[in-house]
């Protein structure tokens, strides 16, 4: 197992978690103010209520005693102002509760998008090694589902842990106050429903996580099971995987009927309680009640009120406790998020002269001419794996060079040296003579184009799609990228034109396509470095004409690094550089290298075999 | 779907029916009779419904002398409906999971039995959305909403009894609001609905920017465009937010213009029996009781407005489910007798096209004798796979006829067809199990002298015994990722391990090397002799050594025969020849 499957989190509180979520909370002091204010008040209201019934019941209801006539009576006298004052309260209480669901909204819902933004923000920092070795849905979920884990703790977690608290006090107020003997009876039942509670919410949320387990192995279970049909069919293996299913779905049913039956069990338990507690009031409260006194019928009916809605704040409390595990644990997950160092930082120098990706400074930025060296290169993953060593190299201004090698040759590895995605661990990459560590991040690939094997576009229209490489580019400078890569074509055949959506990821847009609004969007952006990694899955043979043609166009009179799997791109670049190892095995035009007769000789005619016999099996 | 176990629901049903009278009739009554009756000395009413009840702890004369039986039969009731309300949440959940689980496994099962065609264009996410989701949809109407719908009737019916037995007034004063109580809330929900499915277009917005970006984190890079994400994150973001806010804003005005609704019920209710007591047609345990109910009957009102509001969403996630379910499965052959498959195959004047579309044959005819080894060459789209897709009648042909040791193909069953051909598919597909489970696949108990036989014939016992744990090892999302080859090798065992009659090989050794693939098809025309053959390759030095070569040309037989003679004719094999022969001599 690695560490980026959810794990189960049964720590203790762990306060510099929630010290760093107050940071994101410190914005919204007020709202929170109003959020506990709201919350306490409408505690208030509700345990007003039953005194509210009891003084209804002795005053209007029971009778009585007028001394000057001696007999009993109904006096309805007070009852207008009561009625207006009941009223009042349950108008209270809506506006109450119209306050506190608007703040605890507010603040769900703000303070997870700004830890969303934060962490986004955050990410843009981060260094390429990250993303290599962190899966894309796990850093989806930190902004996602975490977020808002985080923003519902602290907005309805908040509010049913301060109501119930208000709750709890008042009515054990109010019990005093209108007999302290109940209220002592009461407040000793309170301790058991509060210790029973915690332990069911805690083996409650055990097993609900394991149904939620079970059920995330049947999804599993459904995509295999979809995805490996056609296999399925021809081992004839359709019923032992049902078998399998099934066994699944059993362990499902145990398991969410067992949550069922924990959380169908306490709730019955807590009515138990409460009965008891009303039963001890009717019995005591009602002898006081014949025996006469201050023990009044309205007393009675409030305390049997107080004691049958008791163990709602308990059981509240224990429920917002046992989810605050889960919240921790998401907090948790998005801070390490947010604490992890870029391995990749401009020195402060560097950044108050040339920017950073915030506020670039271009006034400042010398213009590139393209010489490119690799000054004695080394560099390893932090894992140890040695993947350059004392690699050297030079590149003139607008020289073209083709990378050749296997896959795990460390081709990919110079390019993102170069790009600086990686840095070098030893040694230097030298831009027009200079250290890129000496200029920001933000300069150098701002004079970069680079395009991908797989073609990355994002959702929008081909227009904004091809801004993206420069975003002051005119209509016309847009045009004029398309047709210089020979997409004009076909992007004014859409429906739309350059208006036309390309879908989630380019998706409604073939690879062939993709490619080439890759190209219009590096192009535009006019770059003196050029970055190609070329594609090698295999496109119709007209695009792929296309693309070739389009790429020589754009690597025209710039410094250019390919790499390079078709042999019409490798043909015609100044200089190949057959890598191996990390280390150059060969480097030559082209006809040298044949000549020699090595490495590329057999590589690139292994090539033309594969490219020829793809050619007559697709026509 | 809910066969063999509608007696949970109905029981959990009653369950509900037994707190609800409980809870509505029960209990008012007996604090009515406590209140007036124990406690102050007025007459003693007759409430038939509970008597019985009360006579159990003493009656009505008992209590008098001793309240603390009161307080029994009180605390009796509130054991009861605690037993009620357990009962009723252990067969909910019984009744909606045993649901659950036998739409998850006709849903499976159905699927796995769905025909070939319909996996190859097969939307894996919205199959498992309906699988998942609309399961979850359903399960939680039957677990919840069905029990909210049996509160809101048996509680009213409860309180309607107690109610009119007391005071008809009043009841109608308590039911007044009641309809006003629903309608406000269902009415709500539903309008509502629009924002909430806005709230979720806005969140896979914000879903889709923050996947592009992070899976583009290179271009992002590359074009130095992180203020731009930024920018685009933080607008999706705001938007996101606000819409939520907005839903909540919504949320707020319901939940206290509906409390303010259904307080202003409670107090109407308390206002009015005070001037009834007043005027003596009720009593102060009348009143009581009335309270008591109207508290308890507001809430699920509410809820039954909200539930309803909600019906419309779970018939949707019913038919989404049906619409799979009535997809047309793969039929066996009915009757089809087992049948020996050892022995010739004769193809005549064969037809196929797959639905309506696009004809693949149109009338292919050869024979292929018992113990022969074919390999097939062909361009992609010639029909070449479809071909070996039609002996397995994985598609089934449309005309002419096929068959096996002078049986129709037709007639044979699928599920004896199927055991004795073998067929490598060009994507292998292996199950994120151990590799020993994966070959294990093919047949059960397959000993290990077996398993290792295929996986030394298929090259690839070597390399799983170099993984630290063998055979053992988890291949998949969970384990190692094995490359293209290695898959290919499993795969081959696999299927090695059925033993078959025939046996098919889609293109399956395109990922191993030349010398791999010579080694393969080496130790396997020595294993069995007298095992039909089928490869398919565009690799020559694959196909060179079988005894007939088919070349296959837009679903046609374009030609036969041996290496030697193909190669002294034009053609597509003679070209393809040249070509990966051409260079072969340079070097």
């Amino acid at each position: 197992m690695n560490h980026f499957e959810e794990q189960e989190y049964n720590k203790g509180f762990d306060a510099k978690v929630w010290k760093k979520l107050l940071q994101f909370c410190m914005r919204y002091k007020g709202i929170f103010f109003v959020l506990f204010l709201s919350a306490a008040l409408l505690a208030v209201a509700g345990a007003v209520y039953p005194m509210m019934v009891r003084y209804a019941i002795d005053n209007f209801v029971d009778l009585q005693f007028v001394e000057a006539t001696g007999e009993y009576v109904r006096n309805l006298d007070g009852l207008p102002r009561f009625i207006a004052f009941l009223g009042g309260l349950m108008a209270f209480q809506a506006v109450c509760v119209f306050v506190f669901i608007y703040t605890a909204g507010k603040i769900e819902n703000y303070v997870a998008a700004d830890v969303r933004e934060a962490t986004f923000h955050h990410i843009q920092n981060l260094s390429f090694t990250y993303f290599d070795n962190t899966p894309t849905g796990w850093i989806m979920a930190r902004l996602t589902s975490d977020t808002h884990g985080i923003g519902n703790i602290l907005s309805w977690g908040f509010l049913d842990v301060v109501h119930s608290i208000f709750m709890l006090i008042f009515y054990i107020v109010f019990m005093f106050i209108i007999d302290w003997r109940l209220a002592l009876v009461m407040l000793a039942i309170m301790p058991i429903l509060a210790i029973i509670s915690i332990y069911f919410q805690r083996i409650l949320l055990k097993a609900h996580r394991e149904s939620r387990k079970k059920n995330s192995k049947i999804t599993a279970s459904y995509n295999e099971g979809i995805t490996g049909a056609k296999t399925t069919k021809t081992l004839l293996r359709e019923y032992r995987n049902y078998e399998d299913f099934m066994g699944l779905t059993g362990a499902m049913r145990k398991a969410s009927v067992r949550a069922a039956t924990i959380s169908g069990l306490y709730f019955p338990i807590v009515l138990s309680f409460a009965g008891i507690a009303v039963a001890i009031i009717l019995g005591q409260g009602g002898t006081w009640v014949i025996a006469g006194g201050t023990f009044t019928f309205g007393t009675l009916t409030a305390f049997m009120l107080y004691a049958g809605s008791m163990s709602e704040p308990i059981s509240q409390i224990a429920r917002v406790m046992s989810e605050m595990q889960g919240a921790q644990a998401s907090a948790e997950r998005t801070i390490s998020l947010l604490e992890s160092t870029p391995d990749i930082v401009d020195r402060p120098d560097v950044i108050e002269k040339y920017g950073d990706f915030e506020n670039p400074k271009p006034e400042n930025w010398e213009e590139i001419e393209g010489r490119i060296t690799f000054d004695d290169v080394t560099f390893r993953y932090k894992t140890g794996e040695q993947v350059l060593s004392h690699f050297s190299l030079d590149v003139k201004p607008g020289e073209k060079i083709a990378l050749v090698g296997e896959t795990g040759s460390g081709k990919s590895t110079i390019i993102n040296l170069l790009c600086r995605f990686y840095e070098p661990v030893e040694g230097c990459v030298l831009i027009d003579g200079v250290d890129y560590r000496e200029r920001s991040q933000i300069w150098l690939q701002s004079n970069l184009g680079y395009v991908l094997q797989a073609p990355h576009l994002f959702s929008g229209s081909i227009r904004e799609n091809i801004r993206y490489g420069n975003l002051e580019a005119t209509e016309d400078e847009i045009i004029e990228a398309a047709k210089t890569v020979d997409a004009y074509d076909f992007i004014t055949k859409m429906d739309k034109g350059f208006d036309s959506d390309v879908g989630e990821g380019g998706n409604r847009l073939s690879t062939g396509e993709k490619q080439l609004i890759s190209f219009a969007r590096a192009i535009i952006k006019n770059p003196a470095i050029f970055v190609l990694d070329e594609a090698t899955s295999s496109i119709d043979t007209q695009t792929e004409a296309k693309i070739q043609a389009a790429i020589f166009k754009i690597l025209e009179g710039r410094t250019s690094f390919i790499v390079a799997h078709r042999l019409s791109t490798i043909r015609h670049c100044d200089r190949i550089l057959v890598i191996d190892n990390g280390r150059i095995l060969e480097q030559g035009t082209h006809r040298e290298l044949l000549a020699q007769k090595g490495h590329y000789h057999s590589l690139y005619t292994n090539q033309f075999k594969k490219e020829e016999l793809e050619k007559q099996l697709r026509n | 779907m809910t066969k063999g176990h509608l007696w949970q629901g109905v029981l959990a049903w009653l369950c509900q029916a037994g707190s609800g009278f409980f809870n509505l009739l029960f209990v008012p009554l007996i604090l009515a009779i406590i209140f007036d009756n124990v406690l102050q000395n007025e007459p003693i009413q007759n409430h038939t419904m509970v008597m019985w009840f009360v006579n159990l702890f003493g009656g009505v004369e008992g209590w008098q002398e001793n309240i603390w039986l009161a307080a029994a039969a009180h605390l009796t009731t509130a054991f009861l409906i605690a037993c009620f309300v357990f009962g009723r949440q252990r067969l909910i959940s019984m009744f909606s999971e045993n649901t659950a689980k036998r739409m998850k496994d006709r849903l499976y099962d159905h699927i796995q039995k769905l025909p070939y065609n319909y996996h190859v264009h097969a939307q894996t996410g919205d199959l498992i959305q309906r699988c998942t989701s609309d399961v979850e949809t359903t399960r939680r109407f039957l677990s919840q909403q069905t029990i909210e719908i049996a509160r809101a009737i048996f509680f009213t019916t409860a309180a309607l009894i107690m109610m009119i037995s007391l005071n008809r007034t009043l009841t109608f004063v308590t039911f007044a609001f009641m309809p006003v109580i629903f309608l406000f809330s269902y009415i709500f929900f539903k309008k509502v609905k629009r924002v909430f499915k806005m709230q979720d277009e806005k969140e896979g917005e914000l879903t889709t920017v923050l996947q592009e970006s992070i899976t583009g984190v290179r271009v992002v890079r590359a074009f130095g465009r992180a203020r731009v994400e930024v920018d685009k994150f933080v607008e999706k973001n705001n938007e996101f937010k606000t819409l939520q806010f907005r839903q909540m804003k919504f949320l707020a005005w319901f939940w206290s213009a509906s409390d303010l609704l259904c307080f202003a019920q409670i107090v109407t209710t308390f206002v009015v029996g005070i001037y009834l007591t007043h005027s003596g047609d009720l009593t102060m345990g009348g009143l009581i009781a009335f309270n008591t109910a109207a508290w308890q009957m507001v809430w699920p009102i509410r809820q039954l407005g909200r539930v309803m509001s909600g019906f419309a969403t779970m018939q949707v996630a019913i038919d989404r489910i049906y619409e799979v379910l009535d997809e047309p499965a793969e039929k066996d052959t009915p009757g089809a007798i087992a049948h020996d498959l050892r022995g010739d195959i004769v193809f005549d004047n064969v037809q196929f096209a797959y639905g309506d579309s696009r004809q693949i044959f149109n009338g292919i005819s050869f024979t292929v004798k018992k113990g022969e080894t074919i390999s097939v060459l062909g361009a992609t789209g010639s029909g070449k796979s479809t071909l070996m897709l039609l002996l397995l009648r994985l598609y089934d042909y449309k005309g002419g006829s096929i068959t096996v040791n002078g049986k129709e193909l037709r007639t044979i069953s699928k599920e004896h067809l199927r055991k004795a051909v073998g067929i490598v598919l060009q994507e292998p597909f292996l199950y994120s199990r151990t590799i020993k489970n994966n070959l294990e696949m093919a047949k059960e108990d397959v000993s290990q002298d077996e398993m290792f036989d295929a996986t030394r014939t298929a090259s690839a016992h070597g390399f799983i015994k170099e993984f630290e744990e063998g055979y053992d090892t988890m291949v998949g999302e969970r384990g190692v990722t094995l490359s293209g080859g290695q898959k290919q090798r499993v795969a081959i065992a696999r299927t090695l391990i059925k033993n078959s009659e025939m046996l098919i090989f889609d293109d399956s050794l395109s990922a191993v090397d030349t010398e791999t693939d010579a080694q393969i098809r080496d130790a396997l025309s020595k294993r069995n002799k007298d095992v039909t053959t089928f490869i398919i390759s565009q690799r020559i030095t694959t196909l060179m050594n079988a005894d007939r070569i088919f070349v296959i040309e837009e679903g046609k037989l374009a030609d036969v025969g041996t290496h030697s003679e193909l190669i002294e004719r034009d053609g597509l094999y003679k070209r393809i020849w040249d070509i990966q022969s051409m260079l072969e001599a340079e070097m």
